[in-house]
């Protein structure tokens, strides 16, 4: 093969990989708040960027990298348990469009409040690792210590995530609180105490993510920040089942790599239509997700 | 034993339950009976704190259940299996047992070994999810997530319903053996009369709301007004 060609296509699927693991971390997001609540967050995007303002005002206090981590994801576990109790928690129960029109309103609300503070100009924010990448025989290789964070990053907080719903009591009160919330309490299971928590570890995850891409040299931290990354980690969630951590993981880093094909190779303007027609064909050919079993509940 | 005086429920300006008293004794099993509409499901919906009381009193030997929270009722010891039975279609048969007995701090593994000994179909099905088993199998899976915590009293509501006939059988035989071996107290609501009063110590027979009969099963059996009038049974 064309060592260009060769060159290239190992540069789009590591630049895919990157991109992917945000894609896929956003689709956690959303299958940890779907499994545990069983709400569709739409604001699942805003709330992380708005904790992420939140977290990193420390640094205006000579606060280091990961003081500012931990500043965020308590602001997140914060902002998720506040958002449950006083806007979602009315909404149990109510037509699923309720949710659905009330967290994208959120969304609105959360950006503009954002701008209004912080105003919209792009704030850079440090990062613990170099984002030069690395060399191969000379020549620029698509992967820096920052992307190798960002991969690890995201894998562990699959595995936690994965491992939660999978091995402990905690998690399986969790799935059952959203699943079936009267036989839960039936059965002793304080379910309000687990819909809160579902949402503030939801948005803590999402959080991890907002600091990812706002360590984006390009991007920086913006109020509409996780906006298309949102999208694309819906789209990722639809693909891989909101039933399934892996499943989502797996769905971003494919889109991820698909994108930055299209890009590469067709054109930047068709990547959205891309993605959405294989979102399409695969809800047509598994509604319930590629990764989730066809028993478990459909979306 | 449940002590319930004076129990008024209404929803809205329906009164679903009027003046209603008796009392499951412990060890013993009280059927309570009657027609659609009774007031069957919402006795046992109030008793388990899904349904707050109007006026009236519930009490588990001394102490007061009304206006407590369902979960802390639940951990107080009494099991409920709800009509339609309430499993988890997507979870397996061994974690709809495990989320039973993890609220009531009991040993896991002996909890297990116990119910699928006491329903072997669940053993041999236990990574099968709930969804997937036949009615019979969903309604022995409800029982034992119930069992498994080791409640004091259990409710049940309307254990028979949609089963076959040898499985409702099955299925009350396995009621008796329970509360014999144990002091377990259980109030039974049940349509299917006849299989009711074939196992209970005692029944409460419900009437748009009211209480019309509350006596030994074998008084009530006996009687032939209420077999005819309140429970459908014609000879």
């Amino acid at each position: 093969m064309d060592p260009f060609l060769t060159s290239r296509i190992v540069t789009d699927v590591l630049s895919g990989l990157t991109n992917g693991v945000t894609y896929g971390l956003v689709a956690l997001s959303l299958v940890l708040i779907w499994r545990s609540t069983g709400v569709l967050n739409f604001a699942q995007g805003a709330m992380p960027m708005f904790a992420t303002y939140l977290g990193f005002a420390f640094l205006s206090y000579h606060f280091g990298y990961w003081a500012c981590v931990v500043a965020c994801v308590i602001a997140g576990l914060l902002l998720g348990g506040l958002t449950e109790r006083f806007l979602v928690r009315g909404l149990y129960g109510k037509p699923e469009i309720n949710p659905i029109v009330v967290m994208v309103g959120f969304l609105i609300v959360l950006e503009a409040v954002a701008a209004a503070i912080w105003s919209s100009t792009p704030r850079s924010l440090p990062s613990p690792f170099s984002a030069i990448h690395w060399q191969l025989a000379g020549k620029p290789f698509a992967l820096s210590p920052f992307t190798v964070y960002e991969i690890a990053t995201a894998l562990v907080v699959m595995a936690l995530v994965a491992a939660l719903f999978r091995f402990t009591k905690l998690g399986l009160q969790l799935r059952a609180s959203a699943l079936a919330p009267e036989v839960s309490r039936l059965l002793g299971v304080r379910v309000g105490r687990l819909l809160t928590l579902g949402w503030m570890l939801s948005t803590a995850v999402g959080v991890i993510t907002a600091i990812l891409v706002s360590a984006n040299f390009f991007s920086g931290l913006t109020p509409t920040v996780m906006d298309g990354i949102f999208a694309y980690g819906f789209i990722a969630a639809a693909i891989g089942g909101l039933e399934s951590p892996v499943g989502a993981i797996v769905a971003g880093v494919l889109l991820g790599v698909v994108n930055q094909f299209v890009t590469d190779f067709v054109n930047q303007n068709a990547v959205i239509i891309i993605a959405l027609g294989i979102l399409v064909v695969s809800l047509m050919v598994r509604p319930s997700g590629v990764f989730t079993k066809s028993s478990q509940r459909r979306v | 034993m449940i002590t319930i005086e004076d129990l008024t429920v209404s929803f809205g300006a329906v009164q679903a339950l009027r003046n209603v008293s008796f009392v499951a004794e412990t060890g013993k099993i009280t059927a309570v009976l009657g027609a659609n509409g009774a007031g069957k499901t919402t006795l046992l919906r109030t008793i388990s704190g899904l349904k707050e009381p109007k006026t009236g009193t519930i009490r588990l030997d001394d102490q007061s259940l009304v206006h407590k929270r369902t979960e802390d009722i639940a951990r107080l010891g009494i099991g409920h299996v709800p009509e339609g039975r309430g499993v988890i279609g997507e979870f397996t048969v061994e974690e709809n047992l495990r989320l039973g007995a993890m609220m009531a701090r009991v040993n896991l593994l002996q909890g297990l070994q116990e119910q699928y000994e006491l329903f072997p179909v669940l053993g041999e099905r236990r990574k099968q999810h709930a969804a997937k088993l036949s009615g019979g199998e969903r309604q022995m899976l409800a029982m034992a997530r119930a069992l498994i915590a080791k409640p004091s009293v259990l409710l049940l509501d309307e254990p028979s319903l949609g089963l076959a006939p040898l499985v409702t059988a099955q299925l009350m035989h396995t009621i008796q053996s329970l509360c014999e071996s144990s002091d377990l107290t259980v109030i039974l609501v049940e349509q299917n009369a006849t299989s009711a009063l074939r196992i209970a110590h005692h029944a409460v027979v419900l009437h748009v709301g009211k209480v019309v009969a509350n006596d030994t099963a074998a008084n009530v059996s006996a009687n032939d007004n209420l077999r005819q009038y309140y429970l459908g049974l014609v000879e």
